[in-house]
């Protein structure tokens, strides 16, 4: 293993000191326990809008803490969840009189771990709500899986919701735009290599070298199917077709009811993308693979939505939700409304995304 | 009759057996997980035994809260808040007690999986720590509505929770990162059956 660390168990430490150092105009860190917060917070009147997950995923949460996205962020270690204690004290830290979102990417870690902060806060007497994220489409199955997991839709949720919060929605609103966020978006991820936790010190998964992974997750864990490698127009078409032919999507979530104080199970449905959808198109690095290549992904990419009558109107191409050094590639569709598009566009200056400030 | 020495031992043997089984647990969660709780479950209840010297004031429910509250905030991943309500709800059922009889046992248990059940939903044969724990609890009631001592209803409870453990093998994982593997995870041992057995029989041997 050959990384740019020093020890194994300062990796996450010492990254927040240096996210911190190089934004202390954005960001402040608390290392105990830890968690990323806007320098300005709490900001007054505004929903706070938090997430979190296990590290490795740069600049995902914490690069998306500041001004029109979150207002907080809870690192765990390396593909690990961050824990109760975490999210609790940074939810009280970013709380601004006007309630918590928490929005959670669907694994059983952070789920559970979200829950039961989400418990500790509500007894404190603070509003709070989450919304969970599940736009894999690789996961066909809900009913007997832990369903489909939180990847690139995450990233689009977080600028979105977080935009809607500085415009002023209360947390019933910025729980319904992140709603409508999720039920439009899918997702589809490729490995050509795997990556190395630190901790581990050797790759997660064996990939051949003439092969690669279909239908990965975040943290390397395996795929739909381990194919032969193809050229990037033929993967690209694999994955797009992936994503349009992907049927509805039916399962049961559970959601805090604010009003009973209680958990209650939801059914959501996601409809498919049919010709004439606008969407937000969005490519994204696992973080091995070059700007150039997600570029010869994109133009394939743009090329299959046009032919089957998507209008794409916004894009993002680069690494945002990454899996360490992975080589590999997303692409993440979000059907667009007017209401989504303006918080798209809304300005947003984060130490990993800023446009319009 | 189990004193507050005696759970003070079980936490002992509970970090001992956890440190020694380590990789074994790693092992086992590699082949269909995430490779990471013997780490996280170390970690965790060698973060519980450093807060020995505070026990010495405290009572049995209050020494299992916050042992609660340390695996909440220091294992991660699903085990930390499973078992972290597990002890948490175990020592809010025995709040102010200096000691157990066989009744307050069964209440250690149930208590505690229950916290389990509404914190993680499983149900029987997800190929989850419930599928060790539930066996377990049910043994323990059985011998005890039966009369039989303290001492053997918790071996009766462990050899179901091992049986348990051991019939997660052949089961398709429906929780969890486990889960995404589908026919693939048949074959394999639970990490979390394994670790909910280890804790178990350290409280039979804190006993005996």
């Amino acid at each position: 293993m050959k990384k740019l660390i020093n020890a194994i168990n300062d990796v996450v430490k010492e990254q927040l000191q240096g996210l911190a150092a190089a934004h202390p105009d954005l960001v402040k860190v608390s290392y105990e326990p830890r968690y990323v917060y806007r320098a300005d917070a709490p900001v007054k009147g505004k929903v706070a809008l938090i997430s979190g997950g296990g590290s490795g995923h740069e600049p995902m949460h914490g690069g998306f803490v500041g001004r029109g996205m979150l207002d907080g962020a809870c690192p765990g270690e390396v593909f690990t969840s961050p824990t109760p204690d975490q999210i609790y004290a940074c939810a009280q830290r970013v709380e601004g009189n006007a309630g918590v979102l928490m929005i959670v990417k669907n694994y059983t870690g952070d789920v559970l771990n979200f829950e039961t902060a989400l418990e500790l806060v509500h007894a404190d007497g603070l509003q709070v709500q989450s919304i969970l994220i599940d736009d894999d489409a690789a996961v066909k199955d809900s009913l007997y899986t832990a369903g489909r997991r939180g990847v690139g839709t995450t990233v689009l949720a977080e600028k979105i919701v977080g935009a809607a919060a500085e415009a002023g929605y209360d947390l019933d609103q910025c729980a319904d735009v992140c709603r409508k966020v999720n039920r439009y978006g899918r997702s589809i991820g490729v490995a050509l290599t795997s990556c190395t936790v630190p901790a581990a010190g050797k790759p997660t998964f064996d990939l051949g070298g003439t092969e690669f992974e279909f239908g990965i997750g975040i943290h390397g864990e395996p795929g739909r199917q381990r194919l032969p490698m193809q050229s990037a127009d033929e993967i690209v078409e694999m994955m797009v077709q992936a994503i349009l032919d992907d049927g509805p999507y039916t399962r049961s979530v559970r959601e805090w009811d604010r009003r009973n104080e209680t958990w209650v199970d939801k059914t959501f449905t996601d409809e498919p993308f049919k010709p004439g959808d606008k969407v937000i198109a969005f490519v994204n690095s696992m973080g091995g693979t070059p700007l150039s290549e997600l570029y010869i992904v994109y133009r394939k990419m743009a090329e299959m939505l046009e032919q089957r009558g998507l209008v794409i109107l916004r894009n993002l191409v680069g690494p945002y939700i990454t899996s360490l050094e992975m080589q590999g590639v997303s692409i993440t569709l979000l059907k667009s409304d007017d209401e989504i598009l303006k918080f798209w566009d809304a300005p947003v200056h984060t130490p990993g995304l800023r446009w319009g400030m | 009759m189990l004193t507050k020495a005696h759970i003070i031992a079980w936490l002992e043997n509970t970090a001992e057996a956890l440190h020694q089984n380590k990789e074994y647990l790693t092992e086992l969660d590699s082949a269909i997980g995430d490779a990471d709780h013997g780490i996280n479950m170390d970690r965790g209840f060698q973060t519980v035994i450093q807060k020995k010297p505070e026990w010495q004031a405290a009572d049995i429910g209050g020494i299992l809260k916050s042992v609660g509250m340390i695996l909440m905030s220091s294992v991660g991943g699903a085990s930390g808040p499973l078992y972290g309500t597990f002890f948490l709800r175990s020592g809010m059922a025995l709040a102010s007690r200096e000691e157990l009889n066989g009744e307050d046992l069964l209440k250690l248990l149930s208590a505690g999986v229950e916290g389990i059940l509404q914190r993680g939903r499983p149900v029987l044969g997800d190929k989850t720590m419930y599928d060790a724990l539930a066996p377990a609890l049910e043994a323990l009631s059985v011998s005890l509505g039966n009369g039989e001592e303290d001492a053997i209803a918790l071996g009766n409870a462990v050899r179901a929770a091992e049986a348990g453990m051991q019939a997660t093998i052949p089961m398709q994982a429906r929780k969890g990162r486990a889960s995404y593997l589908g026919e693939r995870s048949i074959g394999h041992q639970d990490p979390g059956a394994t670790s909910s057995y280890l804790i178990l029989k350290a409280l039979q041997d804190a006993v005996i």
